[in-house]
């Protein structure tokens, strides 16, 4: 199943570079969102993939019984996922406000300071 | 002795108040500085004879976890510089304070000053190679600082900056080559170091550090074809001149040289590159001095003619040359100290900046020309003055040398009668010989402050040179020795009776007493040099730093060139290319292409995640491309919850829901998509976005078959009851045993809000408006 998930991750980072190389502002946006699920699915086969086995403690147990998911890997997934949201959000507004001075989604139009 | 090195460092920090608190007599206060520093540097001279191998260490703790220390060496060859650094300080700061009265930045020169002369003491001092080079470079900072005193003037403020280019270029090539020393001789001490001579010449390193080393003394001490910074260095108020550009700093280079002689020396190399590269620079040193009429052009370079004669001896090695050496210093630093003082008088109180201004001046300055001929007479080199018997030494050393005796030898004497023609110059010209229209008629004799530095210097030229004998055993014979690396018999004197040196004295001083009275023929034939400027050494350099300007232009142009799409491709061609290099040549990966053990259902969860990712790129429609990146999405969020990740396929699920609904109701209000990239284009970055992907997929897979550490997640799923009190681990994680990190992400969330909170409500108002 790893070495299908690292295809996957590969096929997903590359979809998000293509459309980070575009010149429309949008397709940046998108290829953001791309890249950000590319990393998370990244790290969180690395941690390695386990099914059924959700980092849980029993009821009344100290431990949990056998062998469970990395939980670190998850807390820090969990976290990138969120600031990933907050960037987003920021980001799509600034781009949608840009938009409003400058009047073009196309980036070359945006690279002088001054408009 | 750390106190001493450092007083003038400290009393830098003060000198401007205390400039403000005693106004007008400023100067000779702080001047008390180096007088007590000359007296201390002074009371070492009885206990060097005592020392073990004539030398005192001395160590303080620097950085101590490097394993840097702060030592002190005290030898012959330190101590004379630490004494004339002391001496002719005392003299000059007293002369500022009045050459420069009223200048609304005395202060600030004060400061400037002081630090030098702290630096250039430690300079010499230093036993350490690392505080050796940082006072190396604090000199060429504040030599900087005093060239640019006039910071209003450009001249000033470009001749600073050549200046600071030239030596601190030398200073990076030399710290390459004292760290090389130290790699060879295992030591970063000087006094361990000379001990050690055969490691080094005889190490396969020996000729880079020798070139290194060189270059850095070199520029420092304005060898030919680094010598035309010193000359525009005159820029700087006169007492700089005096003390930086004659005395001290430019010497910096030929005491390096000196100091390094017992480890570096006594090579063919050695012998060659110094011998010729200082026969060169008196020649031409001299050469272009007789050239010039400027007051200090005539001075600055002839001190150029002085380091290469420096320089010339120090290459030719022998026990006589190092004696005639230090013997040179001495009396140079002494003359030419007491004629820039007098250039600065010329310019104070008659307003002359040019020889050619000048004449009849002795019967308003009449003690100024005096001595200032007492100093001329030194220069040339008359009986009895020191300056005598060091070019009677000069001569002996070059007729004796080992090679190229009879180049040396012939450069040495047409330099001879070139100097004395330049001192005729200097002590003749101005004062006698009928009345000249000066810029500014002298009312009165220069006040004591301006004249002290010029009297004693000159005097003590003249009793250096009644005293040889004493001079010698007192301090010479034991900086020779410090440069010669073994004990050297005393041997200076005024008189040796007649021989071949006295002979060749004589027919020089002839010699250009006439070519005195042909100077303006003289620079009339050698007119032609003009066009041989235009070519020269400061010519490249200033080419080299119109094409280094040229070329940061250039590159920012072509780097820096405002396209986001350039700066990623840039990032990722070097990312891929670097890394799939070490990963294939550097690495011993393995590959482990395992297949089995995949559900039905997960294979086609990745399938649709796959397709989409590829609709949401590919296709034209706004719409379409936000849809399938939610399908993407939520197969992601699905590929979590298959894989026991509940939590974080949970929240996948929200923040993908609430991306969507954002990217439909924002980016709606924005035009559609254009296809403005060319077919070729779209080609070439889908092609270097596959070379990401599949980089990124061989890291992964070469990444699962390495564990280089064991995880520490046992740690959490371990104490997440016990100690966190929690069942749910990831959660008991987020907020208990990395709760900082949970803050840092509120905080970035929080911050996201103001903006994004911002940028809306911006809108409005502009609306409004």
């Amino acid at each position: 199943m790893e070495t299908l998930m690292a295809f996957t991750v590969g096929g997903l980072f590359a979809a998000a570079i293509y459309m980070m190389l575009r010149r429309s502002i949008v397709k940046l946006v998108i290829g953001l969102v791309l890249l950000s699920n590319a990393a998370n699915l990244l790290l969180f086969t690395q941690a390695g993939l386990l099914r059924g086995a959700p980092p849980l403690v029993p009821e009344g147990a100290m431990q949990p019984a056998g062998v469970v998911a990395d939980p670190l890997a998850q807390a820090l997934i969990l976290t990138a996922i969120v600031i990933g949201f907050g960037v987003l959000a920021f980001a799509v507004v600034l781009i949608h406000r840009a938009y409003e001075v400058v009047q073009a989604d196309d980036m070359d139009q945006m690279k002088d300071t001054d408009t | 002795m750390l106190l001493a090195v450092l007083s003038g460092f400290l009393i830098a920090a003060v000198a401007p108040w205390v400039h403000r608190g005693l106004g007008r007599h400023s100067g000779w206060a702080l001047a008390a500085l180096p007088a007590v520093l000359f007296i201390y540097f002074a009371s070492f001279l009885p206990a060097l004879r005592e020392a073990d191998g004539g030398r005192i260490i001395m160590e303080y703790d620097w950085i101590p976890s490097l394993g840097i220390q702060l030592t002190f060496l005290v030898d012959g060859l330190s101590l004379l510089f630490a004494l004339l650094i002391s001496g002719i300080g005392f003299f000059v700061v007293a002369y500022a304070g009045r050459y420069l009265e009223g200048h609304r930045d005395l202060g600030r020169f004060y400061v400037l000053i002081l630090a030098f002369m702290a630096s250039m003491l430690g300079l010499v001092l230093s036993s350490n190679l690392i505080s050796l080079f940082v006072f190396w470079e604090l000199t060429s900072i504040t030599s900087y600082l005093l060239i640019g005193y006039n910071h209003e003037d450009a001249k000033a403020r470009k001749s600073a900056l050549q200046g600071l280019f030239v030596t601190v270029a030398g200073g990076l090539a030399l710290l390459t080559g004292l760290v090389m020393m130290a790699l060879v001789g295992g030591s970063y001490e000087l006094h361990e170091l000379l001990t050690s001579g055969d490691i080094f010449r005889e190490h396969d390193w020996y000729l880079a550090i020798l070139l290194l080393v060189l270059l850095g003394c070199f520029t420092k001490s304005a060898q030919y074809p680094f010598h035309f910074w010193l000359p525009n260095a005159m820029a700087a108020p006169t007492p700089v001149s005096a003390y930086l550009h004659s005395a001290t700093m430019v010497k910096a280079g030929v005491y390096l040289m000196a100091r390094l002689n017992p480890s570096l020396g006594g090579t063919e190399a050695w012998m060659l590159l110094l011998g010729l590269f200082g026969a060169v620079t008196m020649f031409v040193g001299i050469f272009l001095s007789l050239r010039s009429t400027g007051v200090k052009q005539v001075l600055a370079y002839s001190t150029v003619m002085a380091l290469g004669t420096l320089t010339m001896l120090i290459g030719v090695g022998t026990e006589t040359a190092m004696l005639a050496a230090m013997a040179f210093l001495l009396a140079h630093s002494l003359y030419k100290g007491a004629l820039f003082l007098v250039a600065g008088i010329l310019d104070h109180e008659a307003g002359c900046k040019d020889f050619l201004q000048t004449g009849g001046l002795r019967r308003a300055l009449p003690v100024t020309t005096v001595f200032a001929g007492l100093a001329a007479l030194s220069l040339a080199g008359v009986l009895p003055m020191f300056g005598f018997v060091a070019k009677e030494l000069l001569f002996e050393a070059v007729l004796e040398a080992p090679a190229l005796a009879g180049l040396f030898s012939v450069l040495a004497v047409i330099s001879a009668v070139m100097v004395v023609a330049v001192a005729a110059i200097v002590g003749i010209r101005p004062w006698y010989g009928p009345r000249a229209d000066t810029p500014k008629v002298p009312a009165h004799e220069a006040p004591p402050a301006l004249l002290a530095g010029p009297v004693v210097l000159a005097s003590l030229g003249l009793l250096f040179g009644l005293g040889a004998g004493l001079v010698d055993q007192g301090l010479i014979a034991w900086a020779a020795a410090a440069v010669y690396g073994a004990p050297v018999s005393p041997y200076l004197s005024l008189w040796h009776g007649f021989n071949l040196p006295l002979l060749l004295s004589g027919v020089s001083l002839a010699l250009g007493l006439l070519l005195y009275l042909n100077w303006e023929r003289f620079r009339r034939v050698t007119g032609f040099m003009e066009v041989v400027n235009r070519y020269g050494p400061e010519a490249a350099y200033e080419k080299t730093m119109a094409g280094m300007v040229w070329l940061s232009e250039w590159q920012t142009r072509v780097l820096q060139n405002g396209y986001l799409r350039y700066y990623l491709l840039t990032i990722l061609i070097s990312t891929v290319g670097l890394v799939m290099v070490t990963l294939l040549t550097r690495t011993d990966v393995h590959i482990d292409l395992d297949l089995s053990g995949i559900l039905v259902h997960e294979a086609f969860i990745v399938a649709v995640l796959l397709m989409a990712a590829l609709v949401s790129v590919t296709t034209r429609s706004r719409l379409g491309a936000v849809a399938s990146l939610g399908v993407v999405g939520f197969c992601v969020a699905l590929i979590y919850v298959l894989f026991s990740a509940a939590d974080v396929g949970i929240t996948q699920v929200l923040v993908e829901t609430l991306t969507v609904i954002m990217l439909v109701l924002v980016l709606f209000r924005l035009p559609g998509f254009l296809g403005l990239t060319p077919m070729v284009l779209r080609v070439r970055d889908a092609i270097i976005a596959l070379a990401v992907g599949a980089m990124m997929a061989v890291l992964k897979l070469a990444a699962s078959t390495t564990q280089y550490a064991d995880s520490i997640s046992a740690y959490f799923i371990q104490e997440s009851q016990p100690s966190g009190y929690g069942r749910n681990i990831v959660n008991v994680i987020l907020v208990d045993f990395r709760a900082l990190d949970t803050l840092g992400e509120i905080v970035v969330l929080a911050l996201a809000a103001v903006g994004v909170y911002a940028m809306i409500k911006f809108r409005a108002e502009d609306r409004r408006r």
